[in-house]
């Protein structure tokens, strides 16, 4: 197989180890003078896009920073929960950039580019030196030194954490970085105002057309550059443990505009979330996947006991050790509950499909600490307080002080969002969408296949292949903002110092402004029956049903169908209210899935295409005799990158994968 | 920002705020000590030896300055600070339950600080101007001229009129509310602030105030049920 | 139904309506029929504006995102209350079943002079961003950091510090304290820069210039009475706000000009 003409992926020649320092040695400068004429305009104010605002303004560079929020702050990798990896090996257990690269490129079942992900790997330690050093308040030890924890898919102690809010912190870290810029005048923040299109003048990106949420004035704005760090599109399943206003809306409309989508049916499946509790839900909560360390998972062992447990007539509680199917330990007896995230996810939605969900949805599994409350931790307190023969009640006893010492906001969480004390009876999960390994297509410099448009953090697709590993997007974001960008784009602005300011007179800003604005008004004239998250939810049931956690070419076929009725019926009988010029909420939905709904077809179509089981992506045709994935590495060991080509017609562009320096096995957990 | 920064800087008005307050409260101490000497059954003597030390010793003279200064300070800042603070919020709120998240007295020190000043001019018209800017006062029994009364026997007069009580006791209500937020929050805008000496500070705090409050209002019933001879 | 209490409630809410800044406001009442004890009150807002659009009206804006309590966007008075009747829980982390059938429920924006009312629930809060942005950082660059294990923090003051560093920014302090003051908000930062060895560095100039800034916006003044503490959805302590007096007083004093 050979790469498509129109991919070309820059990567630096070399030994892989060597590539990214003698790239960063060689690599074009732009001299101070230049960079202040030269004008950034960066959207998406998250780890990606407040490291790199930050970085960019501190090297000179003009830069304008977009976010939809009223305020950067709340991008939303704020929600970020367990941690951010790095191969510092202060553990001294055998970490090294080696394998945190291999890792990275397994857990990604090997469909992964390596060059990036050594790049990646190389820049993790700077990460955390750079976070620390701007007051970020990671976790230590009593002698001052800073603490790790482990994570799943690795032996190594090397994810570092601030409690349960890592996310939080570094994204307030990377956020007064950008204040500071912003209160020195070399940034210009523009919040609450959103990206409607890109605009391209003799083939280069050269600006965006924004809408400022609040007046609903369109805007345009000239850069030399623009780079998209617009997070990820779980959001087209409607529901998912992403925020309410993430969406593809940016990375989409670039697409439109020539930037090839890369890998878009690659999503990871969260297995420890929440379950849906009714109609009314508007979104899932992620229960962090360190649970699983203490938590058993089982469904009754009979169909009568999940329905009489579903039903409200049993408490799981009184049901017997002997009719409980601890599934996950009988599957996979290696490693148990910790197997990875898409194997554990999978297996869930197996046993519920079989019929043994345990609530009323059918859509349910126990993850269950009164064992391990009891008899790992209940026991080891009873012997430190020199108690020889605890009744069952002083195990309970001291076994829930530890869990509670351990997991206390988490199960304070489940409590609030419940109802149900998780203390005293096992507590209900379900997977939910969580992250998107898809994204645009970037190159070894993060530019798209528009000369000019990057995209980085979870917009693009770069370096989880099919499955991301736990703590590595937040990694991600951050080495694209702060340590890869600053000197690619360095490679693309140092050929255009000569480039002056294109007025926003031109005719491609008014075109596109023009198109904008004419595709609002016909999101308010079809003044249709139902509104726009009556349509969001039917394509999130058609997503999830179809293109979730299993896959098959039948029921894409009729996903691919199915979503183009929706999207005939969303133009013709949404109602938006009020008007274009004034703050409008609905408006702003309207527009996100109407893109969410074109998106949804063309991952069906990307789902369809890929005849292996990879990571995220499980096709039903393609499994071992045990149900475990098979992947085709002879026909399959590509990035798939669309071309928009036009309603409904994307056109394949394949990037080979190459691994001189891994060799290829097959995952096995059993 | 220079030191009138400081002076201008809501926390610097805090800090003035804070220190006159405290300081008020040491003259309260003072001011209780004296009085309580009323409670020798003496006919006063011992109270207006007191009274007289206070009125002449030119350090208490040089104090009583500082002290008007104290308070005036203490009420234009409020003053200040009152009018401030209802600019930063235009339009009110319909409903408000601040019994969930504060004490009353805590949101009502400007209320309260008001009935006290009321009190305030009453009680220096009663005493104060009196001894300072007439004759009518004199410095014991044994001195007096026509017409002159010992500061004791004016105060035993005065508080003849059961309203005259009533308005005094009201005060020192007002007084302890206000000392039961003021004192333990003077040390906050302090910035002293302690997870192990707050606690004692709050305690302390509280029982100053009630203390001393309790006292002063016992002063007044006293003398008027004629339990002070 | 997953949940578990899963009753049916019927309530009434009163909502401030207001079309943007420039314009008056007023309430505009709304019966809830059915309303699942298992719904978030940001759902009971979605239920409320799905019938208000196929009715043909406008629906109510409120600031929302995450709907898991970190990003810091909901911010409903609810009930007399900023996030509402129970303590230590954002509005997106409220639930129905906090309600009981047959009340009456008054939401109302953040009222402050330094967060205008954008519409409706929505209120503008770029005052904060403002705030951070005259001191709230450590004036480091990218790549100018040395290995991280070189500075050592004692992990009680890293957890200080992490405790203050836990706030959302959501402005419920602004709004709980009767004068509208942001000494909670802008103290958590202050403390937590001047807890680690790294922002010891400049925390002289940070509290003057984040105060003076704090003052600029127009937000009141402290009188201690504790309610943003008590309101505050992450439990960020008054010892902040002391920590932050002493730095002020101090760097005042020893302002050199
Ligand atoms: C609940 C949860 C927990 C997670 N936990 C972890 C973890 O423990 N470890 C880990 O490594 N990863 C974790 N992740 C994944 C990780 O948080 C994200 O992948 C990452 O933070 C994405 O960062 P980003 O900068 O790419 O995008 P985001 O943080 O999503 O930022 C997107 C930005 O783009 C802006 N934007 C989007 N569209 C537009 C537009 N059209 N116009 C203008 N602005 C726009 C938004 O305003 C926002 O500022 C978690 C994710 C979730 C959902
Ligand atoms: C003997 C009389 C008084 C004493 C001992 C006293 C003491 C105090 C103390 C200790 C404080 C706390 C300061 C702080 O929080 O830092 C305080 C606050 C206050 N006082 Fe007084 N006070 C007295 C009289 C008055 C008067 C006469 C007024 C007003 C007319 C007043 C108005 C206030 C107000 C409004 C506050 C709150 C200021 C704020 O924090 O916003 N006080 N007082
Ligand atoms: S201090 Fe608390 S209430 Fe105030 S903004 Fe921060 S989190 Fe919100
Ligand atoms: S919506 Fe994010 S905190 Fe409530």
């Amino acid at each position: 197989m050979a790469s498509s003409k129109k991919l070309n992926s820059n990567i630096p020649e070399g030994q892989l180890e060597l590539k990214w320092t003698t790239y960063r040695s060689t690599v074009h400068l732009v001299n101070p003078a230049n960079k202040r004429s030269l004008e950034v305009l960066i959207i998406g104010s998250g780890l990606a896009g407040a490291s790199a605002a930050a970085t960019l303004a501190e090297m000179g560079y003009k830069v304008k920073v977009f976010c939809f929020q009223d305020s950067p702050r709340r991008a939303h990798s704020i929600a970020a929960q367990g941690g951010v990896n790095a191969a510092k090996n202060y553990q001294n257990d055998g970490d090294s950039v080696y394998r945190l690269f291999y890792d990275t490129i397994k857990g990604g079942d090997y469909r992964a580019r390596e060059a990036n992900v050594h790049r990646l790997a190389e820049v993790s330690g700077n990460i955390i030196d750079q976070c620390v050093a701007q007051g970020v308040p990671f976790a230590r030890e009593y002698g001052g030194l800073l603490s790790n924890r482990s994570f799943g898919g690795t032996q190594v102690q090397r994810t570092f954490y601030a409690a349960g809010q890592t996310g939080q912190q570094l994204l307030l870290g990377a956020y007064s970085a950008l204040q500071r810029q912003v209160g020195m005048g070399a940034v210009k923040l523009l919040a609450r105002h959103e990206m409607l299109d890109i605009v391209n003048i003799d083939g280069k990106c050269r600006g965006i057309i924004a809408r400022d949420l609040v007046s609903g004035k369109l805007e345009r704005h000239f850069g030399h550059a623009v780079l998209l760090c617009t997070g990820g599109y779980g959001n087209v399943f409607f529901l998912s443990t992403n925020a309410m206003g993430s969406n593809v809306t940016a990375a989409w409309k670039a697409h439109k505009k020539g930037a090839f989508f890369g890998n878009p049916c690659y999503t990871q499946i969260h297995p420890t979330c929440i379950p849906v509790s009714g109609d009314h839900q508007s979104k899932l909560t992620l229960m962090s996947e360190s649970l699983r360390n203490d938590g058993r998972i089982w469904v009754p062992k009979s169909k009568e006991h999940a329905q009489a447990i579903a039903s409200g007539k049993m408490n799981p509680n009184d049901l017997k050790e002997d009719d409980r199917d601890y599934y996950l330990e009988r599957r996979y007896p290696a490693f148990g509950n910790l197997v990875p995230r898409d194997v554990a996810s999978r297996a869930a939605k197996e046993r519920c499909d079989a019929g043994f969900g345990v609530n009323a949805t059918g859509q349910a599994v126990y993850l269950d600490f009164a064992f391990n409350m009891k008899y790992k931790y209940g026991k080891t307190e009873a012997t430190k307080k020199g108690i020889e023969n605890p009744t069952e009640e002083q195990l309970t006893e001291f076994g829930q002080a530890v869990i509670k010492e351990k997991y206390g906001n988490l199960f304070d969480m489940y409590a609030q969002i419940t109802g149900v004390d998780p203390y005293k009876n096992p507590m209900m999960i379900y997977p939910a969408v969580h992250y998107t390994m898809g994204g645009l297509w970037v190159d070894y410099h993060l530019m798209t296949t528009v000369p000019g448009l990057y995209a980085l953090g979870e917009a693009n697709f770069s370096d989880h292949g099919a499955n991301r590993l736990g703590a590595s997007a937040l990694m991600q974001g951050l080495a694209d903002g702060y340590f890869v960008i600053p000197y690619t784009i360095g490679e693309y602005l140092s050929e255009e110092i000569r480039t002056k300011a294109i007025p926003t007179d031109n005719e491609a800003f008014v075109k596109a402004e023009q198109d904008v604005n004419d595709r609002l008004n016909k999101f308010l004239n079809i003044k249709g029956t139902k509104s726009v998250d009556h349509f969001h939810k039917r394509l999130g049931h058609v997503m999830w049903d179809k293109c979730g956690m299993a896959r098959n070419a039948e029921g894409l076929k009729w996903a691919i169908e199915e979503i183009k009725k929706i999207r005939s019926e969303f133009w013709s009988d949404v109602r938006v209210p009020g008007t274009a010029n004034e703050f409008n909420p609905e408006l702003e939905k309207a527009g996100r899935v109407a893109d969410f709904i074109e998106l949804g077809e063309l991952m069906c179509m990307d789902a369809l295409h890929r005849n292996e089981s990879c990571g995220g992506h499980f096709r039903e045709e393609y499994q071992t005799e045990e149900g475990e994935a098979k992947r085709d590495d002879d026909k399959f060991a590509y990035v798939a990158a669309w071309e928009y080509k036009g309603e409904s017609n994307f056109e394949l562009h394949k990037e080979e994968l190459k691994f001189d320096n891994i060799k290829i096995a097959q995952r096995s957990y059993k | 920002m220079s030191n009138a920064g400081f002076l201008k800087s809501s926390i610097g008005k805090k800090v003035i705020m804070g220190a006159t307050g405290l300081f008020l409260i040491t003259f309260l101490m003072v001011h209780c000590f004296i009085n309580m000497l009323i409670f020798f059954q003496d006919g006063g003597e011992t109270f207006n030896k007191g009274a007289e030390f206070m009125g002449t010793n030119w350090l208490i003279r040089a104090m009583e300055i500082v002290l008007f200064v104290g308070i005036i300070l203490h009420i234009v800042q409020a003053l200040v600070l009152t009018l401030e603070n209802r600019k930063a919020r235009p339009v009110p709120y319909e409903k408000i339950n601040g019994a969930a998240n504060s004490s009353w007295y805590s949101r009502s020190m400007g209320l309260l600080g008001t009935l006290i000043l009321m009190f305030l001019i009453i009680h220096l018209k009663h005493f104060w101007v009196v001894s300072r800017f007439t004759d009518h006062i004199a410095h014991n029994e044994y001195e007096k001229l026509p017409g002159q009364e010992t500061l004791f026997k004016e105060m035993m007069e005065v508080f003849e009129n059961p309203m005259v009580v009533l308005v005094y006791v009201l005060a020192m209500i007002s007084l302890t509310y206000h000392l039961l937020h003021g004192f333990q929050s003077a040390f906050q805008t302090f910035g002293l602030n302690h997870r192990k000496y707050t606690p004692i500070i709050k305690k302390t705090g509280i029982a100053f105030s009630i203390i001393i409050c309790t006292l002063f209002a016992s002063m007044p019933i006293a003398m008027h049920f004629g339990f002070v001879k | 139904m997953g949940g578990t209490t899963g009753k049916n409630i019927n309530v009434t809410v009163k909502v401030w309506r207001q079309r943007n800044k420039n314009e008056k406001g007023s309430f505009e009442t709304h019966d809830m029929k059915g309303v699942s004890t298992d719904m978030s009150f940001l759902e009971m807002f979605d239920v409320l504006n799905e019938r208000l659009i196929t009715e043909g009206k406008d629906p109510v804006a409120f600031d929302h995102d995450c709907r898991e309590g970190i990003c810091g966007m909901c911010s409903m008075y609810i009930n007399g209350r900023p996030h509402g009747p129970k303590n230590a829980v954002t509005t997106c982390q409220l639930h129905m079943r906090s309600f009981n059938d047959g009340d009456t429920i008054v939401v109302e924006p953040w009222r402050s002079a330094a967060f205008p009312v954008v519409k409706d629930l929505v209120v503008d809060r770029a005052a904060f961003d403002r705030v951070i942005a005259a001191g709230g950082f450590v004036s480091v660059n990218t790549g100018n950091a040395k290995d991280a294990n070189n500075i050592l923090i004692p992990k009680p003051e890293a957890d200080e510090a992490f405790n203050a560093a836990a706030c959302i920014g959501c402005g419920a302090c602004v709004a709980a304290c009767k004068n509208g003051s942001a000494m909670l908000f802008v103290s958590a930062k202050v403390s937590q820069l001047a807890l680690l060895p790294q922002g010891k560095i400049e925390a002289e100039k940070r509290v003057l210039d984040m105060v003076h800034q704090m003052d600029v916006e127009g937000f009141g003044n402290c009188t201690n009475t504790g309610a943003c503490e008590a309101e505050c959805p992450k439990s960020i302590s008054l010892e902040n706000i002391a920590r932050m007096n002493r730095e002020y007083v101090f760097a005042s004093a020893n302002e050199k000009k």
